[in-house]
């Protein structure tokens, strides 16, 4: 007997300030009017997705001590859009990306508790560490950590921040006009923690909310963070959108679940993924390497290529040959900011094996970014990416995916329109939403007020 | 002001009501304080009276009987919702209302209340504005146990003689002028036309239109630039409450940082004089010339009869358990007689009222659709909306960017950066 169909997750991500986003597009909108906003939600939820996500940066990035011009800049504050987002929606569950590393635990966990008792059970956090003195120059606590403390400041963040969910326990209010009780114990809300990086104690003044304590989410791929996530996330953001490395990725985290109790469904796999959709499989692939070609100005490409060679690189046509010279491996990295750079350990291997490639297929500086950059996700007709996204599901790949549309805000209508019909009629996608939580949509249990 | 509304008027919400037994009349819905449908319905019921604003109390801990300390009390109402977030949930909701969250200074990041504020402006397309706060309780520095403060007595809080306390009261107000400082710095750290998508150059923005703010206080320091772009307001409105203290140190705040500022008079001598110390307070952090609206703030037990006023106050005193007092005037009459009185006290100086309704469910509707046709029948009030923005109906213009090139030879109101002494 072959097993049961898994049911397809999906979810929205807004438009990042990075340069998958195309905004020199006509089509492209504001990144920052409430409209956008409203417009992508309210695709979203028509989709019946599962829910939207919002990325965070919490210092504009540099590079060359400039701050960075050529992608989209600025965005809103994560918590209050999603606050707004909750009155223009009704199912959607509502995604936001909070450091831990600049902010406090009884802040946090009040924001949280208040959007899920605004959006009636729909929040969730996606939780990320950071350890940069760069963005640290932005908060009045510098903020910064030591690298190697940033997921134990992590880890006791999202733990302090439960013992705060969980400090009511869901039955206080009684607010019995008559009797004129208002609460039912006169200690709701007491906590103590003390620990390494917090020590803190009193009374948490949100009651507890519709989903106990918002879904976790856990973005990191460091081992360290897939342990993070396998203890306690309840979803992992991930970036292994191809199969094979899909698959790895899957079988890895969620063998790591039985150490902490949990079984495998307590934790969704949903990498991010980028789409090009079109009326045939061919044409989306011209529309793919014309959209690919629009991500890459030369100028872009350009500041790509400084991410290696770590030097000012303006003076070279984007597209002539790649430079001569070496990268500099001593300085301090001229990108600040961005998670990106991170990915070249060996900067001088890169350009060596960057020069012969380029020579080889007679690549311009452009052609090369390009080209070793990375492919949209999804390529093809509707009925190709719904059945290559089903396959990734069914083949335990993902647990669904987390789409990234390049144009802001209607880049998800399509996908709403074509693709969302044919999962529908092949029965592996929600034709209304079940349920009126996250968790529900999830098919995530709420937690008890003293855990799951 | 603006010839179409002579007088300002705002509504200050919070939880079931300002009297603490006020989530016991059959009229409060005291099992909806958390939801959202509870505060989208206030917020419309003071759009439809055409009010300026609505203010919305917070706190980092629970709400207490007790000044200084938190209480056990489980009889009143505890809890409540982030302001920010219930105010940006229900803007979407409204059209013309100007929405104003409490936000508390003394423990919270600048840079992120900043982005945060804008961001309500951006939601309510024009809207937004802040009620700064400070806090010395003890038990909420210890919800972030970051910082520590002496017990206080309540009575040495209000007129201190200790100078520690002194100090400390001093301290606490000008850091939250810092902390305001830090935010409309970051409001304007984007100029207005930053975003330039040129498609040749590859370049969304005009890097030289960003600016990083470069504070440094005895607090704290802020880099900026922002990365949320400057609201629609240009600087959304920034109001504090502030009572005559001996340290001058609440007054002080207003004239160096507000755009509206709440006072508690208790009848119109005593606005005059309140208004002509924050007016001195004003001249002397240069702010002369800038609008700085003072509103008097009055709890407000509002019914068709002065009887039926006094005996529903008599009625929850009852039920708490004793006498309700407040640092504001508390009025009880009919909306007619609140006509009179506001009029009277508009008379000394003050450019509108926060009324605080003692039972939100109750006093709200009174207020909307008592005390306003009241006030529009003496042509003391707006019969419709003017403006689309909350600056708009405060008459205050859209400030020039303090960075941007030309303010070094223009200087307009509103725009000149607050001195940090």
């Amino acid at each position: 007997m072959s097993k049961p169909l898994k049911q397809i997750h999906l979810a929205a991500h807004f438009p990042g300030v990075n340069n998958t986003t195309v905004w020199s597009d006509p089509e492209a909108g504001s990144h920052i009017e409430f409209s956008s906003f409203a417009h992508f939600a309210r695709t979203a939820e028509r989709a019946k997705f599962d829910f939207l996500f919002l990325a965070e940066g919490l210092r504009l990035r540099e590079q060359g001590g400039k701050i960075y011009d050529l992608d989209v800049v600025g965005r809103p504050d994560t918590f209050t859009v999603l606050a707004a987002l909750a009155a223009v929606t009704e199912r959607l569950g509502l995604t936001g990306t909070i450091n831990s590393t600049f902010n406090e635990p009884y802040e946090v966990a009040r924001q949280f508790a208040s959007l899920d008792h605004l959006s009636a059970g729909r929040a969730a956090w996606n939780v990320v560490t950071s350890w940069d003195a760069f963005t640290g120059e932005n908060f009045r606590r510098g903020g910064f950590l030591p690298q190697e403390e940033r997921y134990s400041r992590a880890k006791e963040f999202l733990a302090t921040a439960n013992e705060l969910f969980d400090s009511w326990q869901g039955d206080e209010i009684v607010a019995d006009q008559e009797t004129g009780t208002f609460l039912s114990d006169a200690k709701a809300g007491a906590f103590v923690h003390t620990g390494q990086h917090f020590d803190i104690e009193g009374r948490f003044n949100v009651p507890r909310s519709p989903q106990g304590r918002p879904v976790i989410f856990q973005a990191g791929d460091s081992d360290e963070g897939r342990e993070f996530a396998a203890a306690g996330a309840d979803a992992i953001f991930s970036r292994h959108a191809t199969l094979d490395a899909g698959q790895a990725f899957y079988t890895d985290v969620k063998r790591r679940l039985a150490a902490y109790g949990r079984r495998p469904d307590q934790l969704l796999i949903l990498p991010a993924a980028s789409f090009v959709l079109g009326d045939t499989d061919a044409e989306a692939e011209e529309l793919a390497k014309e959209v690919r070609r629009q991500q890459v100005s030369g100028a872009t490409a350009l500041k790509h290529l400084e991410f290696v060679w770590n030097r000012d690189l303006s003076a070279y046509d984007p597209e002539g040959p790649l430079p001569d010279i070496d990268p500099d491996v001593d300085g301090t990295h001229i990108s600040q900011g961005r998670a990106q750079v991170r990915m070249y350990r060996d900067p001088l291997a890169t350009a060596r094996a960057w020069r012969e490639l380029a020579a080889a297929n007679n690549w311009s500086i452009r052609d090369l970014v390009i080209e070793t950059g990375n492919r949209q996700n999804f390529v093809g007709s509707p009925a190709t990416v719904a059945k290559t996204i089903n396959d990734y599901v069914q083949s335990d790949a993902a647990d669904g995916f987390i789409l990234v549309p390049h144009i802001t805000p209607t880049g998800l209508d399509v996908f709403a329109d074509r693709v969302v019909p044919l999962l529908q009629e092949q029965g592996v996608f929600r034709a209304d939403y079940e349920g009126t939580t996250l968790r529900d949509h999830l098919g995530l249990d709420t937690p008890g007020p003293t855990g799951p | 002001m603006s010839p179409s509304s002579p007088l300002h008027l705002a509504v200050a919400l919070d939880g079931a009501g300002w009297h603490p037994a006020a989530w016991r009349e059959p009229v409060a819905r005291p099992r909806d304080l958390f939801s959202a449908g509870y505060w989208a319905d206030l917020v419309a019921e003071a759009e439809r009276g055409l009010l300026d604003l609505v203010t919305i109390e917070d706190g980092l801990g629970p709400q207490s009987s007790h000044l200084t300390e938190p209480d056990d009390r489980t009889d009143q109402v505890r809890g409540r919702l982030d302001a920010v977030l219930v105010a940006a949930r229900v803007a979407p909701l409204t059209r013309h209302i100007g929405i104003v969250p409490t936000v508390v200074a003394t423990h919270t990041e600048p840079f992120h209340i900043s982005k945060a504020v804008a961001t309500l402006d951006y939601v309510s397309t024009g809207r937004a504005g802040l009620r700064v706060q400070v806090t010395a309780r003890r038990n909420e520095a210890a919800h972030f146990g970051r910082r520590a403060f002496p017990p206080l007595d309540p009575d040495d809080v209000r007129n201190p003689t200790d100078p520690v306390v002194r100090q400390l009261v001093t301290d606490l107000f000008d850091e939250a002028a810092d902390h305001v400082e830090v935010v409309r710095r970051l409001w304007d750290s984007w100029e207005d036309d930053a975003e330039i998508r040129d498609v040749a150059t590859g370049r969304f923005i005009d890097r030289d239109k960003l600016h990083y703010i470069d504070f440094e206080g005895a607090h704290f320091k802020v880099k900026g630039p922002s990365i949320t772009p400057r609201p629609p307001q240009g600087q959304p409105i920034v109001s504090a409450l502030a009572h005559r203290h001996p340290t001058g140190a609440p007054f002080r705040l207003l004239a160096r940082s507000a755009d509206l500022g709440y006072l508690t008079p208790e009848d119109a001598d005593d606005a005059r004089a309140q208004v002509t110390e924050v007016r001195a307070a004003q001249a002397e952090a240069g702010r002369a010339d800038e609008t700085l609206h003072l509103f008097g703030d009055l709890v407000v037990f509002l019914d068709d009869t002065p009887e039926a006023a006094r005996d529903r106050r008599a009625r929850l005193d009852d039920l708490d358990g004793g006498p309700y007092t407040s640092d504001a005037r508390i009025f009880t009459g009919t909306p007619q007689q609140l006509a009179d009185l506001l009029l009277e006290l508009g008379e000394s100086g003050l450019t509108g009222f926060r009324l605080r309704p003692a039972v939100a469910s109750h006093d709200l509707p009174a207020i909307t659709r008592g005390l306003v046709p009241e006030l529009q029948r003496r042509n003391a009030f707006r019969r419709a909306y003017e403006a689309d923005t909350l600056r708009g109906l405060l008459g205050l213009p859209r400030p020039a960017n303090r960075y941007s090139p030309q303010l070094s030879t223009s200087r307009e109101p509103g725009a000149t950066p607050i001195a940090t002494a």
